[in-house]
């Protein structure tokens, strides 16, 4: 994060030049509260997006900013919608947020953790104009959050993993020990355990969401252990090209990146933000708009399975389908009990299921995994 | 044994002291010349997205490892003339050419985003001696720039001990005046040196991408890896071999968390991420000290222009 920073605030410093070229020749009416002008012809609704990482990182960022050409294509000349990438998360992040509502924008979307307080913050002072926020746990009046249920995806990616090592070891390199990574491992490691019982999931942290190298160095001591499947929750296809270098296989995520590591390539739980994005700025313009916790499941399409590639076999890849089938029916979730602990004491009793409450605070990792969910070694 | 995880690690540990040494090798140069270069991060950034540029049209890695070496010391060009000839702040000018170069390589590498590179350098096995138990893996298990990097590192420290040319260079680190009044050509060897230096850090940026993570990722790619380049040069004492060493413990710190998690070993990663910068911040203080800057084996006109008839 604070690599990125120093450059974060020469891009931000740019973009927000750019920015405020733009609404100057744009701003006919200049008002914060926006709505129609004095001339009677229907303005524009603005929409911002604000992202942590440049929209060229091949995944997280790269997906919400899909996102956001896929409600421009929909929605056309009714709304202008701008985005300002590596945006630093922490103080930082506020002066973007008012200035971004001063300027007349409608709804504004964030995309990091690491925004929360500083959104709503600036949601309180701008109570016409609607502020979302992915992947955070606080809302007000006029700001909702909004993420999804990866570990769905996560599963069936764990499937795929389970059913292509020959050593019974998998590799996770994984960003920083918070619920949404943990449950991830342990949806991981579930899937792979429900075709093949015998594997386990080593985990490795690294501290940053963004960083081909430091994530290609982690998956390589993985690999130097005799792993021969790497998953990962990392923003970066780094820990792919290890696997590829190796002879290893690899799953991905947010994004089908295979081109990265045609060889190694199994599969990948991805993102579609788009429909979402669509329906909240349909929603704000038809004032129907109610603020509230969003999250996304594979039935409603917000969280997706990148095609499993063709080195899976096919009754893997048909039990695969099988599956996500049930999931998206609602017939099967991957947290249905029994389900121990990594020290072996009970986390669900045969049948229970974990509820969203408890899915979203997790802090244990499940028996399989070798690592500390506390983000030491 | 050559397949544990521990020696694994070692011979990781070169792949990742690779490009600081090769940056850190040609700042050297440029510093032993007299002329302080901030712009490390810039120039490898510049090279690294130029040969990524450069290996997608031509498919071939040694010519991208060329262009962008040059398009590094194109960067440098731009510091020689502003230091050198119109005397500009040396620390104001690097500084200012690390955010340009940033901001360049960013603009030059938006079509590159989020493409993979098909060409890269791969490790080729010295027969026989590859298969000695520990040094075979870290040593003759290597791709070429791994091995052209230590090989360089030795060159540079024959040049500076026994070689006239390095003896010149020297001296016109230390002190100009003097190397002038010998007929030596001091702007000449400065403008020299720090081409040079840009062509190194452009090469090591070039190997990022060519070499150890194939892909684009804007400032990511370096991550820092400069100012490291820049510490580890007071770090080695301006020597070369000493400097290779550092390399290599600074590549090894980087693979130990990852390793010692694997182990069991409780250590938080936030700890070790902290190096780079607990370093950059010993430079600084190095560099406040005019009697350290000379005890720890700085030239003694580092950072400073070179007016003659001037004192």
């Amino acid at each position: 994060m604070t690599r990125r920073r120093r450059a974060g605030i020469v891009l931000a410093a740019a973009a927000a030049l750019v920015a405020a070229c733009s609404s100057n020749t744009a701003g006919s009416g200049g008002n914060a509260t926006g709505g129609t002008s004095g001339t009677g012809t229907a303005a524009k609704v603005k929409v911002a997006f604000v992202y942590v990482g440049p929209v060229g990182d091949a995944g997280w960022t790269k997906k919400h900013d899909d996102g956001r050409k896929e409600l421009e294509a929909a929605l056309g000349d009714k709304i202008q919608t701008t985005f300002l990438e590596s945006v630093p998360e922490g103080a930082e992040s506020e002066a973007t947020f008012e200035r971004l509502a001063r300027e007349g924008n409608k709804v504004i979307f964030a995309t990091s953790f690491g925004y929360m307080d500083q959104m709503l913050a600036v949601a309180a002072k701008y109570p016409d104009v609607v502020f979302m926020h992915a992947t955070g746990y606080k809302t007000s009046a006029n700001m909702g959050t909004y993420f999804g249920a990866a570990e769905e995806a996560r599963y069936l990616s764990g499937m795929a993993a389970g059913s292509a090592t020959k050593s019974n070891k998998l590799g996770y390199v994984a960003a920083f020990p918070i619920p949404e990574v943990i449950r991830g491992i342990n949806a991981f490691t579930l899937g792979a355990q429900k075709v093949n019982p015998n594997v386990t999931v080593d985990v490795v942290w690294t501290s940053t969401w963004f960083n081909p190298t430091t994530e290609k160095e982690a998956a390589q001591s993985l690999l130097n252990k005799g792993i021969d499947v790497i998953g990962q929750h990392q923003d970066t296809p780094g820990p792919g090209e290890a696997a590829e270098a190796a002879g290893a296989k690899w799953v991905g995520y947010n994004d089908d990146m295979s081109r990265f590591a045609p060889k190694a390539w199994l599969t990948a739980p991805m993102w579609d933000w788009g429909p979402l994005y669509i329906k909240t700025v349909q929603d704000v313009m038809a004032g129907t708009w109610k603020t509230g916790q969003y999250y996304g499941t594979m039935a409603d399409g917000l969280v997706k399975l990148a095609p499993v590639a063709e080195s899976v076999p096919a009754d893997v890849r048909a039990a695969i389908e099988d599956t996500q089938k049930k999931i998206i029916s609602g017939e099967f979730a991957p947290f249905t009990g029994p389900i121990s602990k990594q020290d072996g004491s009970s986390a669900y009793a045969a049948g229970a299921k974990a509820t969203l409450e408890e899915l979203l605070k997790m802090d244990y990792f499940v028996k399989g995994v070798n690592g500390s969910a506390s983000g030491k070694g | 044994m050559n397949n544990s995880a521990f020696v694994l690690m070692l011979a990781a540990s070169m792949v990742a002291a690779t490009p600081i040494a090769l940056a850190a090798l040609g700042e050297l140069l440029a510093e032993r010349s007299g002329v302080l270069n901030l712009g490390v991060e810039g120039m490898m950034l510049i090279g690294a997205v130029v040969a990524f540029q450069t290996g997608t049209k031509t498919g071939n890695l040694w010519v991208a490892l060329l262009v962008g070496s040059l398009a590094g010391a194109a960067l440098s060009a731009v510091h020689a003339v502003l230091t050198i000839t119109l005397r500009a702040s040396q620390i104001v000018t690097g500084l200012s050419l690390t955010i340009f170069g940033t901001g360049l390589a960013t603009f030059v590498g938006k079509s590159i985003e989020g493409m993979p590179l098909a060409v890269d350098f791969r490790p080729t096995p010295w027969g026989p001696l590859a298969d000695l138990p520990v040094i075979g893996p870290v040593l003759f298990k290597q791709d070429p720039i791994v091995y052209a990097t230590i090989v360089l590192g030795f060159v540079i420290a024959f040049y500076l001990r026994r070689t006239r040319t390095g003896l010149s260079l020297r001296s016109v680190g230390e002190s100009p005046a003097t190397a002038d009044s010998m007929g030596i050509p001091v702007a000449l060897f400065r403008y020299i040196h720090v081409l040079l230096g840009g062509l190194l850090a452009g090469a090591a940026g070039a190997y990022l991408v060519l070499g150890q993570v194939p892909s684009w990722s804007q400032e990511s790619t370096t991550g820092g890896l400069g100012w490291i380049a820049l510490a580890l040069v007071v770090f080695a004492s301006w020597q070369p071999v000493r400097l290779l060493l550092g390399a290599f413990l600074f590549g090894f710190s980087r693979q130990l968390n990852f390793f010692l998690q694997g182990q069991g070993v409780a250590v938080p990663a936030e700890l070790l991420s902290m190096l780079p910068y607990l370093l950059t911040i010993i430079v600084l203080v190095v560099w406040g000290s005019r009697d350290l800057r000379r005890r720890v084996g700085a030239p003694d006109a580092l950072g400073i222009a070179y007016v003659r008839d001037e004192r």
